[in-house]
């Protein structure tokens, strides 16, 4: 390789280890940040070959360069030069497992298309040598007109092999089509491509075979990414160049793999030798208990249970931790600054904002711990497995389980959590009925309203009514979860359905490092990216509920009996003005103006409702008062009627509207972040409040005319 | 003879006779060709999805992707 920096780009199969090439080349000089527009994750770094820096990029892992999911697309678009956020690479490394040559040697045989110089890097040579596969590089190589090197990425020497190896490399393009020998297959290509390809689109040059042999199989263009004209002549042209294969008893769906599955097989037969390997390997024995009939199941719920109880349990100290500091360091900076506005903006906008951001940190580092090492060590995959049948029927993925569990905690790291879903509308749909999924913060709000208004009437002997309730609201929960996705599933196009063939790696122990960095990493992309924000709706919200101010004359003047000053400003304030205007829609929800300011404040935080009904109700000193503050709701009666505010139904109408709307901006921030267009969060946030505005008011109207 | 491989109820070894429907392609991609000794290895408890062997790897099929797969009697 001549000695000027180039961009490297390492392609492969999912599960491959190319992910560990990547980390090993590049260490710690790596960027991992999404593509712009979609959800696919871009990481690049560089590597210093041969005493020259250059670019490495880590393609999305792919089976075909055939593009049907959007990973396989974007490598696809990247390999030839036609995406906008990528270089169009100077150097591949192919890098293949060599436990399964043949179908890793499939995506090979397409980038040998692509008249890019492609280097096949050999990996997994460790467990080859325990499963007897034995290579001759050097035949393969001649067969596949490439430059070969076996590696075993977990080895270091072995990677500066690598790098040593493709510093010398004598880099050219393979010659395209190698693999072809069917003479119909030819005549049918080369018509597409004159006829159509060339004269009416805008592809690359390099990439026409390719994209002549796809429209080809697939006889129409879905999923076609560039710009074409002549529609009419394309479907016409390419209907005739199938007819040409089916004349000659070939399936055009068929052909193109078959043949370069001959080649793959020239290639490798005096390459490669193996023993067949009947025997039970370690995987098959653990797979023949994980995802056993009864036990699968059951040791999916048991890892789930005690997985979400660590989280709880380890996770809690922290944010009490957290939350403490920012408080003292709130109290700290109100005090050390002369007070004002600037103090109440930095002690109750910015700093609670950045408090509010940082104190999801401890169940998002822990469900990342959790989540890596069950992918890392394959179980994941089995556990998609074991529950795919179950979640299909309401439109869901027996990977979007864990997801959702975790919503039970809190609806942001399971959002994050929706990553490991592959398939663009299950990961979709998750996201979108997560937030249903009773979380951590609902509970002081259901706490606060079930102690004050539901009897603690037993039941059945060891039951009580409230917490009958309790466990309702939960379910409730659930099952709303799971009726929208039923019914996203009718709303979402299935023509675009990718496929589902999900592979199941072989067993590994995870590779610590990989898991703290990516924990690290996942961590850091909230802090920064949701957390911007937070914090900005933390000021505006701040800003609403502080403004007008007032003064002690006014107060002095206006206020109710026993109001407190902090209860008469707010209100007076923007969000107390809000809550008055909006308490006519509300009305037949059984809510007064003052949770319409509940409502608007706990939009910072669901539990902040309790907090803003405290000082409403102008009860002095604590926050977590709420004896105090039930007596006050159960005592609290119209001025006008005398009738008490809340009744049972009040409190049934609320329970279900925080069980059901979308209230909280945290999760609004990381909807955006993880599907990189404000178009979800918005549905979310729309669907979700019309819903929970029509259940409460069915519920009030229903309970008070009971 | 042929048997669709989403009508096998027995883990055990087969061959491949054809693949058919709209997911030829995807499947054969994974090396999944007629010809090739395909193990059927469990069911999930629901029934679907199933746990196939092909080639020394493990993969996961739908009853859809299964009903494009037939075996050899």
């Amino acid at each position: 390789m001549e000695q000027t920096p180039k961009t490297i780009a390492l392609v492969g199969n999912p599960n491959t280890g190319k992910s560990t090439v990547f980390n090993a080349l590049t260490g710690l000089r790596q960027k991992i940040a999404n593509y712009p527009g979609i959800t696919v994750e871009r990481k690049v770094g560089t590597s210093i070959i041969g005493g020259v820096l250059h670019q490495i990029i880590d393609l999305p892992g792919a089976y075909s360069l055939n593009y049907k999911k959007l990973d396989e697309r974007i490598a696809y678009q990247a390999l030839i030069g036609s995406y906008e956020h990528e270089e169009k690479p100077d150097l591949v490394l192919a890098v293949v497992d060599v436990t399964n040559l043949d179908r890793n040697l499939f995506l090979v045989s397409q980038l040998l298309d692509l008249e890019i110089p492609v280097i096949l890097v050999l990996n997994m040579m460790d467990v080859a040598e325990q499963k007897q596969i034995t290579i001759n590089e050097q035949i393969l190589s001649e067969n596949l007109g490439i430059p070969v090197i076996s590696i075993s990425a977990k080895k270091r020497e072995d990677i500066e092999r690598l790098k040593q190896f493709v510093a010398k490399a004598e880099l050219s393009p393979p010659s395209p089509l190698a693999w072809l020998d069917s003479f119909q297959l030819r005549q049918a290509l080369g018509k597409v491509k004159k006829e159509w390809i060339q004269p009416h689109t805008n592809i690359p040059e390099s990439a026409q075979h390719t994209e002549a042999l796809r429209l080809i199989s697939e006889g129409n263009f879905e999923y076609v990414f560039y710009t074409f004209e002549e529609q009419e002549k394309g479907l016409k042209v390419i209907e005739q160049a199938r007819e040409i294969l089916e004349q000659a008893g070939e399936n055009p769906m068929a052909t193109e793999v078959l043949q370069r599955y001959d080649f793959i097989d020239r290639c490798t037969k005096d390459a490669t030798q193996q023993n067949t390997d009947t025997s039970l390997s370690i995987t098959d024995r653990i797979d023949s208990v994980v995802t056993h009939k009864v036990f699968g199941p059951i040791i999916f719920t048991s890892i789930l249970l005690l997985m979400f109880q660590a989280i709880f349990s380890w996770a809690t100290p922290f944010m009490d931790f957290i939350d403490l500091i920012f408080i003292e360091t709130g109290n700290w900076v109100a005090n050390a600054l002369p007070p004002g506005i600037l103090n109440d903006l930095l002690v109750e906008g910015v700093i609670a904002g950045l408090g509010g951001v940082v104190i999801f940190l401890p169940q998002i580092v822990f469900l990342f711990f959790f989540i890596y090492i069950l992918e890392g060590t394959g179980y994941m995959a089995r556990a998609a497995f074991v529950m795919d049948g179950f979640m299909t029927k309401v439109g869901l993925h027996g990977r979007s389980v864990v997801p959702l569990m975790s919503g039970f905690a809190c609806a942001i790291p399971g959002i994050m959590a929706a990553r490991t879903i592959e398939n663009w509308r299950d990961r979709i749909i998750t996201i979108m009925v997560l937030p249903f999924m009773a979380c951590s913060a609902r509970l002081p709000v259901y706490a606060l309203l079930i102690a004050a208004f539901i009897p603690a009437t037993p039941v059945l002997g060891i039951f009580t009514y409230q917490g009958i309730t309790f466990f309702g609201l939960y379910i409730f929960g659930i099952v709303m979860a799971l009726l929208a996705a039923a019914v996203m599933k009718w709303f979402f196009p299935s023509g675009q359905q990718t496929p589902f063939i999900m592979e199941l790696p072989a067993y590994k122990l995870p590779k610590w490092d990989v898991v703290f960095k990516n924990v690290a990493d996942r961590g850091w992309i909230f802090v920064k990216e949701a957390g911007k924000i937070i914090v900005a709706i933390s000021i505006v919200l701040w800003f609403l509920a502080s403004f007008p101010g007032v003064d002690q004359q006014e107060y002095d003047q206006n206020a109710y009996e026993g109001e407190t000053i902090e209860s008469y400003q707010l209100r007076n304030s923007f969000a107390g003005k809000f809550g008055q205007i909006i308490e006519p829609t509300i009305e037949p929800l059984g809510f007064d103006w003052k949770i319409g300011i509940g409502l608007l404040t706990s939009f910072a935080a669901r539990e902040v409702m309790v907090g803003t009904l405290n000082t409403i109700y102008s009860i002095e000193g604590s926050d977590e008062d709420i004896v105090t503050l039930k007596e006050k709701l159960i005592n609290d009666t119209d001025p006008e009627t005398g009738q008490p505010i809340y009744s049972i139904a009040t409190a049934l109408s609320l329970m279900v509207f925080f069980a059901l709307a979308m209230q909280c901006m945290s999760t609004i921030a990381i909807v955006r972040r993880e599907t990189n267009s404000w178009k979800w969060p918005t549905a979310m946030f729309v669907y979700m409040s019309a819903l929970a505005y029509v259940c409460s008011l069915i519920t009030f109207q229903v309970g008070s005319n009971l | 003879m042929s048997t669709k491989l989403s009508n096998i109820t027995k883990p055990g070894a087969y061959q491949i006779r054809t693949i058919t429907g709209a997911e030829t392609t995807r499947l054969m991609e994974m090396g999944i060709l007629p010809g090739i000794r395909l193990e059927m290895i469990r069911k999930a408890p629901t029934g679907f999805p199933i746990e196939i062997k092909v080639r020394n790897s493990f993969y996961t099929l739908r009853k859809s992707e299964a009903e494009c797969i037939e075996l050899e009697n």
